[in-house]
C-alpha cells in the first residue's frame, strides 16, 4: 500500500514540483506562535462554516426554483417533500447566522490583539473585504425564500440606494430590473448569491490565508515570534516559540470544530429558527406586495448597521447621511490599521484608555443591534411603563450608541496619534502557561 | 529543550480512533445528502398506481398508457399470436425468463405468455438495451430486420428485436427481456397498474 | 488540576453558559407574544394530533387548504393507515399521495368573507401557536360586523367562528377607554356541545395538529437530534484527548 501511495507521490512530483512544498509551507513548516487562546478558533471554524454553506447551498439549488411565482413552494417542498430536505435547508440557515456569530468574534480577536498592525494590514483588508462580500452575499441570499421578510428586506435595502442624489431613482430601478422586488430581482440575486459571490469568496479567502502565511501569525501577546529567538524541537532555525501548525493546530482546531459543532447541531435539531432570529416568523408568510410586515427588521447580523442608518435623521432634505452613517461604519473599520497607531499591539499591555474604548465599542455595537432588532423598542415600554414616550427614549439612546461606535474611531486616533496611551511593558517572548 | 519520551502507541492510537470515528461521522452526514436524490414524495405521488379501462381495446390493437411517467403497453394479443409464442422459444435469449432475466417480471405471471390472463399483454415498453420506446409490429410477414417474424416489438434506436411478449431475440445488443410492471385485474375490463395482485387483497 | 486544565474547563463552562442564555433569551423573546394564553401544546403528543386533524378535516378544510400537507405524510406521522385517513379524513376527493386542497373556489370564497381563507399550512409558524390557540378561543357575536362575528386577538377578522357549535355563543361586555369602545372581557352566553375545559383542550389539539403541519419535520429532527448530540459529544472528548497528547511536545 504504502509503495504505492508513494509512487503516486512521485508521479506527482515529478511534473508539479512546487505542490509538496506549498502543503509544507502552509502545514507542517507553517510555525504559529504556541500561546494561542479561545480566540484563535474562529479563523477554522469561518472556514467550516463556509464549507458547509457551499455543499449545503449546491443541494438546495436543485430543488430551489428561481421564479417569483415558485420560490417560496419551492422551499416548503424542500422542507418536506425532499428526503432530508429540512436539515439540509437548517444547516445553510443556521449556517448562514452562525457564520456571522464567527466572524464577528473573528474580527474581535483581531481589535483586542492588535492583529490588523503592521505588516499584517494586508490580511486585515483583506478579511475586511471578506466581511463586505459576506453581507452581500447573506442578504441576497435572505431573499431567495421570498417569505414576505425577504420581499420587505429586498425593498428596503435596495431603497437605500434611492438616497444618493440625481442618480438614485434610476438605480434602484436598475437594480431591481422592475418597480418592486420581482422575479427579475429575484432571478439576479440568485445568480449573484450561488456564483459570483461565493466565487469572489473563495478566492478572497484564499488571498486572506496566503497573506497571512506570507507575514506569520499575530498572537495574544502581539509579540512578533520571528524577532525572538531561534531554534524549536522540529527546526534550528525557525523561531523558538513557533510550533508547526500540523499537527499541533489541527488536532487543537479539531477540538474547536467538535465544540461548535454542538452548538450548531443543537440549533439545527431542536431550535432551528432559534426563536425567529435565524428565521423570522414574518419570512413563513409568502411575498406580499401590499402588506408590509408589522415588525420590519432586518436579521440580526444586519441589525447594528441598520440601527445607525434608522439613527441618523434626514437632513438638508436628503436621507442620505444615515445611508452614509452606515457605511461608514463599515469603512471605518477597514481603515483601523491607520487610525490606530498604538505602538503596542495587545490589549493586555495597552492603556487604559484603549481598555475602555474597546469595551465601549462592543457594548455601542451590541446596543446598536438590539435597537435594530427592534428590542429596545420593545423594552422600554415593559421596564418603564407604556406612558413613555418610546420613539423619543429609542431614539435618544441609539444615538448615544451611535456616537460612541463612531467615537471609538476618533478616540483612538487622537489617542494614539498624539501618544497618550500609557502601556505597559510587553515581555521579549510570548507568554505560555503550560503543565 | 527536554525532549521526553512519546508515548507513540497512545498517539497512534488517539490519532485513528479520532480519525475513524470521525470518519464514521463523515459517512453519517453524506447520508442525507444522498437521500436528497431519491424520488421524493411528490414524484412518489405522481408515480402512483394508475387504474386504466381495457374494455375498449380490441384483439389485435395496443393502447399506450402512462404510469410513473413510463410508457405502459397494454396489448389484446390474438390467438394466433399467443399460439407463436412457443415457436420462438430457441431463438431468444432467455424464453422462460429464469436466467438473465428473472427480475423483469413479477412472479404471479405465466411464463410463455408474461402475462395473468393470456390475451392481456401490460408491459413497460422501453427497450432494455438504452431504454428506447419499441414500435409495435404485430403483422406475421417477413420483415427486412427478420423474415421470419411472428410479430413482435422493434426497436428503432438499435435495432433490438423482441416477440409478442417482450421477450428478446438472440443477436441484438439489448440484454433483457422488456419489464412486465406489477398490476392487477379490479375486473374483467379495468387493470390498476403498480399495485401486485396480493397488495390489493 | 493544573492551571491549564482549569482555564479549559473555565472556557468550556462559559461557552455553555453564553449558549443557555441566548436560547434562554431567544425562546424567551418567542414566547412573549402580547399576553396571549400558552397554548401548551405537544406534537410529540400522537393522540392529541389525531384529534386536532379530525377538527381540522371536519370544520376548516371546508374553506382552508393545507396546500403544502399530503394526506398520505399525514397518516404517516400520525400512526394513521391509508383507509383511516381516507375514510374518516379526506373528505376532498383527493388521492392519498396528493395534498389537502379546500375544495371552496377561491373567488367564491371571496365574495363570501371579503377574502379569500388563508391557506394553514405555515400558519403556526407564521404566527405563533399561542396566536392561533387564542385566536379560536377569541370569538365573539358583534353584530356590527358583516359576518356578525369579532375576535378580540384578530379584531375585524372576516371569519365567523366556525367551532361555535362546540363553544357555544361568546359576547363581549365592552367598557369606554378614552372614549373608545374596548373589550373588557368575553363571555359564555349561551353554552355549546362541549364544556368550556373541553372546548380548551379541542382547540389546543387542533392547534398541535396546525402546529405539526407548519413543521413535519419537527418530529424528525427532534429524534435524530439526540443521537446526533451524543456522537458530537464523543467526538469532541476523543479529540480533546488526542489534542492534549500531542501538546505534550509543547513547552
Amino acid at each position: 500500500m504504502a509503495s504505492v501511495f508513494t509512487r503516486i507521490g512521485d508521479w506527482v512530483n515529478e511534473r508539479a514540483p512546487n505542490m509538496a512544498p506549498a502543503y509544507r509551507k502552509h502545514m507542517t513548516e507553517y510555525y504559529a506562535p504556541k500561546n494561542f487562546n479561545l480566540w484563535y478558533y474562529f479563523g477554522s471554524l469561518a472556514i467550516l462554516v463556509l464549507v458547509n454553506q457551499i455543499v449545503t447551498g449546491i443541494f438546495l439549488t436543485m430543488n430551489y426554483k428561481t421564479s417569483a411565482a415558485e420560490a417560496f413552494a419551492s422551499v416548503e417542498y424542500i422542507m418536506r417533500d425532499v428526503e432530508w430536505g429540512w436539515l439540509i435547508r437548517y444547516m445553510h440557515s443556521t449556517g448562514a447566522s452562525l457564520f456571522f456569530v464567527v466572524v464577528f468574534l473573528h474580527m474581535f480577536r483581531g481589535l483586542m490583539y492588535g492583529s490588523y498592525h503592521k505588516p499584517r494590514e494586508l490580511v486585515w483588508l483583506l478579511g475586511m473585504l471578506i466581511f463586505l462580500v459576506l453581507m452581500a452575499e447573506a442578504f441576497m441570499g435572505y431573499v431567495l425564500p421570498w417569505g414576505n421578510m425577504s420581499f420587505w428586506g429586498a425593498k428596503v435595502i435596495i431603497s437605500l440606494f434611492g438616497t444618493i442624489p440625481v442618480i438614485g431613482g434610476t438605480l434602484v430601478e436598475w437594480i431591481m430590473g422592475d418597480y418592486l422586488p420581482a422575479d427579475a430581482t429575484l432571478n439576479r440575486f440568485f445568480a449573484l448569491h450561488v456564483i459570483a459571490l461565493p466565487l469572489v469568496l473563495l478566492l478572497l479567502v484564499v488571498l486572506h490565508i496566503a497573506a497571512l502565511h506570507e507575514v506569520g501569525s499575530n498572537n495574544p501577546d502581539g509579540v512578533e515570534i520571528k524577532k525572538g529567538p531561534k531554534g524549536n524541537r522540529w527546526d534550528a532555525n525557525k523561531p523558538a516559540d513557533g510550533i508547526p501548525f500540523h499537527p499541533y493546530y489541527t488536532v487543537k482546531d479539531l477540538f474547536g470544530v467538535g465544540c461548535f459543532l454542538i452548538i450548531a447541531a443543537f440549533i439545527i435539531f431542536f431550535v432551528p429558527t432559534f426563536g425567529g432570529w435565524f428565521l423570522e416568523h414574518d419570512n413563513f408568510l409568502p411575498a406580499n406586495n401590499l402588506v408590509t410586515p408589522t415588525h420590519i427588521k432586518p436579521v440580526w447580523y444586519f441589525t447594528p448597521f441598520y440601527a445607525i442608518l434608522r439613527m441618523i435623521p434626514s437632513f438638508f432634505s436628503t436621507a442620505i447621511w444615515g445611508v452614509l452613517g452606515m457605511f461608514g461604519a463599515i469603512a471605518l473599520l477597514f481603515l483601523l490599521p491607520w487610525i490606530d497607531a498604538g505602538k503596542v499591539r495587545s490589549i493586555r499591555y495597552r492603556g487604559v484608555g484603549y481598555k475602555v474604548s474597546l469595551g465601549l465599542f462592543v457594548v455601542s455595537f451590541f446596543a446598536l443591534g438590539a435597537v435594530g432588532a427592534g428590542v429596545v423598542a420593545e423594552v422600554i415600554p415593559a421596564w418603564f411603563g407604556s406612558h413613555i414616550d418610546v420613539t423619543f427614549w429609542e431614539n435618544l439612546f441609539g444615538r448615544v450608541m451611535t456616537a460612541i461606535y463612531f467615537g471609538y474611531f476618533v478616540f483612538l486616533w487622537v489617542y494614539t496619534h498624539r501618544g497618550l496611551e500609557t502601556t505597559k511593558p510587553v515581555p521579549a517572548r510570548v507568554v505560555y502557561d503550560h503543565d | 529543550m527536554a525532549n521526553e519520551v512519546v508515548d507513540h502507541g497512545r498517539r497512534r492510537f488517539l490519532t485513528a480512533t479520532t480519525a475513524v470515528v470521525g470518519g464514521v461521522g463523515v459517512v453519517a452526514a453524506v447520508v442525507p445528502f444522498i437521500k436528497s436524490w431519491e424520488p421524493s414524495a411528490r414524484a412518489k405521488s405522481a408515480g402512483a398506481p394508475v387504474t386504466v379501462d381495457i374494455g375498449k381495446i380490441e384483439a389485435g390493437q395496443k393502447v399506450t398508457f402512462p404510469w410513473r411517467g413510463l410508457p405502459v403497453f397494454v396489448v389484446n394479443r390474438t390467438k394466433e399470436q399467443l399460439d407463436a409464442l412457443p415457436g420462438q422459444d430457441a431463438r431468444l435469449v432467455d424464453p422462460k425468463s429464469n436466467g438473465s432475466s428473472a427480475e423483469q417480471q413479477p412472479a404471479y405471471v405465466e411464463k410463455e405468455t408474461r402475462s395473468i390472463k393470456p390475451e392481456w399483454l401490460v408491459m413497460v415498453a422501453l427497450c432494455t438495451h438504452l431504454g428506447c420506446v419499441p414500435d409495435f409490429v404485430p403483422v406475421m410477414k417477413p420483415e427486412p430486420f427478420d423474415p421470419e417474424w411472428k410479430g413482435g416489438f422493434y426497436c428503432p434506436c438499435h435495432k433490438s428485436r423482441y416477440d409478442m411478449s417482450g421477450r428478446v431475440y438472440q443477436g441484438v445488443p439489448a440484454p433483457k427481456n422488456m419489464l412486465i410492471p406489477p398490476y392487477h385485474f379490479v375486473d374483467d375490463t379495468h387493470i390498476e397498474i403498480g399495485v401486485d395482485p396480493k397488495e390489493a387483497g | 488540576m493544573t492551571k491549564r486544565q482549569s482555564l479549559m474547563k473555565r472556557t468550556l463552562s462559559s461557552i455553555a453558559l453564553a449558549v443557555g442564555l441566548l436560547v434562554g433569551s431567544a425562546t424567551a423573546m418567542a414566547s412573549e407574544e402580547g399576553g396571549l394564553p400558552s397554548a401548551a401544546t405537544n406534537v410529540n403528543d400522537k393522540a392529541s394530533l389525531q384529534r386536532g386533524a379530525k377538527l381540522f378535516f371536519n370544520y376548516c378544510v371546508g374553506c382552508h387548504s393545507l396546500k403544502y400537507a399530503r394526506y398520505s405524510r399525514i397518516a404517516e406521522d400520525l400512526g394513521l393507515s391509508e383507509k383511516e385517513v381516507m375514510d374518516n379524513l379526506n373528505f376532498t376527493g383527493a388521492k392519498f399521495g396528493e395534498p389537502v386542497i379546500s375544495h371552496m373556489p377561491e373567488d367564491s370564497a371571496a365574495t363570501f368573507f371579503g377574502k379569500a381563507p388563508p391557506d394553514l399550512s405555515l400558519e403556526v409558524r407564521a404566527k405563533g401557536a399561542d396566536w392561533v390557540y387564542g385566536y379560536l378561543n377569541a370569538f365573539y357575536l358583534d353584530p356590527t360586523r358583516p359576518v356578525g362575528w369579532n375576535n378580540t386577538v384578530f379584531p375585524n377578522a372576516s371569519m365567523p367562528n366556525p367551532l361555535w357549535e362546540l363553544q357555544g355563543l361568546q359576547t363581549a361586555e365592552m367598557k369606554k377607554v378614552d372614549g373608545e369602545e374596548v373589550v373588557e372581557k368575553l363571555e359564555l352566553a349561551q353554552p355549546g356541545k362541549l364544556s368550556p375545559a373541553q372546548f380548551k383542550q379541542a382547540t389546543r389539539d387542533l392547534t398541535s395538529f396546525l402546529e405539526y403541519v407548519a413543521e413535519p419535520a419537527a418530529l424528525q429532527r427532534q429524534r435524530y437530534g439526540i443521537w446526533v448530540l451524543l456522537f458530537l459529544v464523543g467526538f469532541t472528548l476523543l479529540a480533546y484527548a488526542l489534542k492534549k497528547e500531542y501538546w505534550k511536545d509543547v513547552h
